[in-house]
């Protein structure tokens, strides 16, 4: 079963991770890291991304003459996604023990938990 | 360079989809069908996914004992994410330009549902987050 | 069948023979996790040379041939590594005889490797990988592409399951007759679990996989021919084919799912269904009443209907109540419940299906409530039906079931 780990942050929670140490950024990748790495070892790794943030980020939307108007609004208090994994694993309960290490490495920042839709001709 | 194109909405706007009609219904996943398609055969298609209804999104926190706990309450203005396109083109123009098409699917009442298309820049590494 | 991504010539020779190789192999060398790699390997290079060089003469003893190389290169490197005695180095300098190996072979060497890839100590995940490979004959990359993961995500999980089989002693030997009673359920149940991955994923085009039903279909008689007379092997192998007959009308032009009463059955396969009744009814001879067996004498009902309307579903109530009493579970309740409904009305149907929002298995499954909406349907109550066909469409991870089940909700809504 494939599911999809979101990270999200805002604007102000993304400033009060770089107001961290060095020590202790480096240290949250390293343990991010190591996850990705016991993932790959059990076999349940499919991806995991990081996006730009949101200061380049740009909202689409088409307009009737087909040119895209683009619009990059984030307010402060907007949330914005920073990243996922996507890993494929027997049961729910694997994917949310994944977020939660996740979560807890993460200054327990909540981990947003989906399934991905198939095209197969019925659920898992 | 790689762009990943976000479908979002709110629980609202999930609800109202399911309340389209047959015809709108039919005609928005055939456009869906046709827009990766079209992707694929212009050689910037790198992956598409659906997910699951905002009603089985789950909220994941550590607990205190290093057990993951489970909450599955968002507030009505959350924006969840419905779908996504990764797409790896030349130049962001190009992705925004995609990303245009993309918003321009059939929606209610046989009108193009304009849905706003968020459009990022996907990282090769996590080094690159400049965290 | 659909053609594989992979569909070259020689791929079905080379796919049969993969199991004679592996087990010949394993054999020889008595070491089945390294023996599996160096076939795997030996059948990478022969994708790789014989369009350019031809199929060989011998194409077992070149597959052999390459895999005793890798095997004994292998071994040097690990002798080398670990410091041994020149003696022992000396035995591996030997050349291996093909004409040896093949000597050693034993037509009960892919059984054996049935048995052991469905060893009841590997997770089921597990089971299918390595069957797959090791008796199917894939490579990692076909495994990988028919459950839509990364390559190394795959090889991983075959390395881990052959860990598992290391750790837990599982000999290379066949089971004996007693021991293989017990152990042919878990066979028989990874190969249906590669069926119903196959046939459930086989839904329209736009995914170019492997197509695992056919895959399913072809180890399954294989173990027919292994185990010839087994009425659970033959009825699964009937359940397997009179499933896939309806493949094709299962899908609409849109790629959209087209449920069993509203299928063309003029597009249903007729030779696989002559062929899964005949099968169905050597098993059944046989006295036995198991699992696939009931659920294929299921299936071959549904078959043999010319149309909807003529579908005997007294008997197939009938046979729900028996595979209920065989091997209960959820599913069946809720099939016989569909089955009730339409012997007995919907609301009987209603009425079977309420115990089934206790059972933690199943309460909150979307089919519960797709069901639901089916008989609401029926009953003319369309403010429920829509209700639940739009629960049920939210609970589906299914794309075309979720756009099925909007698309009921909205022909109702539009009655209004």
């Amino acid at each position: 079963m494939k599911y999809i780990l979101l990270m999200s942050s805002t604007a102000t929670g993304v400033q009060g991770y770089h107001a961290q140490s060095k020590q202790d950024i480096e240290a949250h990748m390293a343990i991010l890291h190591r996850i990705n790495k016991d993932l790959s070892e059990s076999g349940e790794f499919v991806a995991t991304q990081g996006l730009t943030g949101p200061q380049e980020a740009k909202v689409v939307r088409g307009e009737k003459n087909g040119l895209p108007v683009t619009d990059g609004i984030f307010p402060e208090s907007k949330e914005f996604l920073l990243g996922y994994w996507i890993v494929d694993v027997s049961n729910a309960e694997r994917a949310y023990a994944i977020a939660g290490r996740i979560s807890a490495a993460s200054m327990n920042i909540p981990i947003e938990v989906r399934q991905f839709a198939t095209y197969e001709a019925t659920s898992r | 360079m790689k762009y990943i194109l976000m479908m979002m909405g709110k629980k609202s706007d999930f609800d109202g989809y399911a309340k389209w009609s047959k015809e709108d219904l039919q005609a928005n996943v055939a456009f869906m069908r046709a827009f990766s398609k079209e992707l694929k055969e212009t050689g910037v298609f790198v992956s598409t996914e659906g997910l699951g209804w905002p009603s089985e999104a789950k909220l994941i926190r550590a607990g205190k004992d290093g057990e993951p706990v489970t909450d599955g309450v968002f507030p009505e203005s959350k924006e969840f994410l419905a779908g996504y396109w990764i797409i790896d083109v030349e130049s962001p123009e190009q992705a925004y330009k995609i990303a245009a098409r993309a918003s321009r699917a059939p929606g209610a009442g046989a009108k193009a549902a304009n849905m706003p298309i968020e459009v990022r820049r996907v990282l090769s590494s996590h080094a690159d987050l400049g965290l | 069948m659909a053609d594989q991504p992979h569909d070259v010539p020689f791929e079905h020779l080379l796919r049969g023979l993969a199991p004679q190789v592996l087990g010949a192999v394993a054999r020889r060398f008595r070491d089945f996790s390294s023996a599996e790699d160096a076939v795997q390997e030996a059948m990478i290079a022969a994708f790789r040379q014989w369009p350019k060089e031809g199929v060989p003469e011998n194409p077992r003893g070149w597959l052999i041939q390459v895999a005793s190389r890798r095997m004994t290169d292998h071994m040097r490197s690990e002798l080398a590594r670990r410091e041994r005695e020149t003696a022992v180095a000396a035995e591996t300098e030997t050349l291996t005889s093909i004409l040896e190996i093949e000597a050693d072979m034993d037509p009960d060497d892919t059984l054996i490797l049935l048995f052991m890839c469905c060893h009841p100590a590997l997770s089921p995940s597990s089971a299918i990988t390595l069957t797959l490979r090791a008796v199917g004959g894939l490579t990692t990359a076909e495994i990988a592409n028919a459950f839509l993961v990364p390559e190394a995500t795959m090889a991983q999980r075959i390395s881990r399951a052959k860990q598992t089989i290391k750790t837990s002693g599982v000999p290379f030997r066949l089971p004996s007759p007693h021991e293989r009673t017990g152990r042919l359920p878990a066979v028989l149940h990874v190969l249906y679990l590669i069926f119903s991955e196959g046939y459930t994923s086989s839904i329209g085009s736009h995914l170019q996989r492997f197509d695992l039903a056919c895959e399913a279909i072809r180890l399954t008689r294989s173990a027919k021919t292994l185990l010839p007379d087994n009425p659970e092997v033959v009825g699964l192998l009937a359940l397997m084919l009179l499933t896939d007959a309806r493949r094709a009308a299962r899908t609409g032009p849109d790629e959209e799912l087209i449920p069993l009463d509203k299928q063309d059955r003029t597009l249903w396969d007729r030779s696989e269904i002559a062929e899964g009744i005949e099968l169905l009814t050597a098993a059944l001879s046989k006295g036995s009443v198991g699992l696939y067996q009931l659920q294929a004498a299921i299936a071959a009902v549904h078959d043999e209907a010319e149309s909807v309307e003529d579908t005997d579903w007294a008997q197939i109530l009938a046979l729900y109540e028996l595979l209920n009493r065989v091997a209960p579970s959820p599913m069946v309740t809720l099939n016989l419940a569909i089955a009730a409904g339409m012997v007995h009305g919907p609301a009987k149907g209603l009425e079977l299906l309420r115990p089934l929002d206790r059972d933690p298995r199943i309460a909150g499954h979307y089919r519960l409530d797709a069901v639901r909406a089916h008989f609401f349907e029926k009953m003319g109550d369309h403010e429920a039906a829509i209700q639940h066909y739009r629960i049920a469409a939210a609970r589906t991870t299914s794309m075309p079931e979720r756009n099925y089940l909007l698309t009921r909700a909205s022909d109702l809504a539009g009655l209004a």
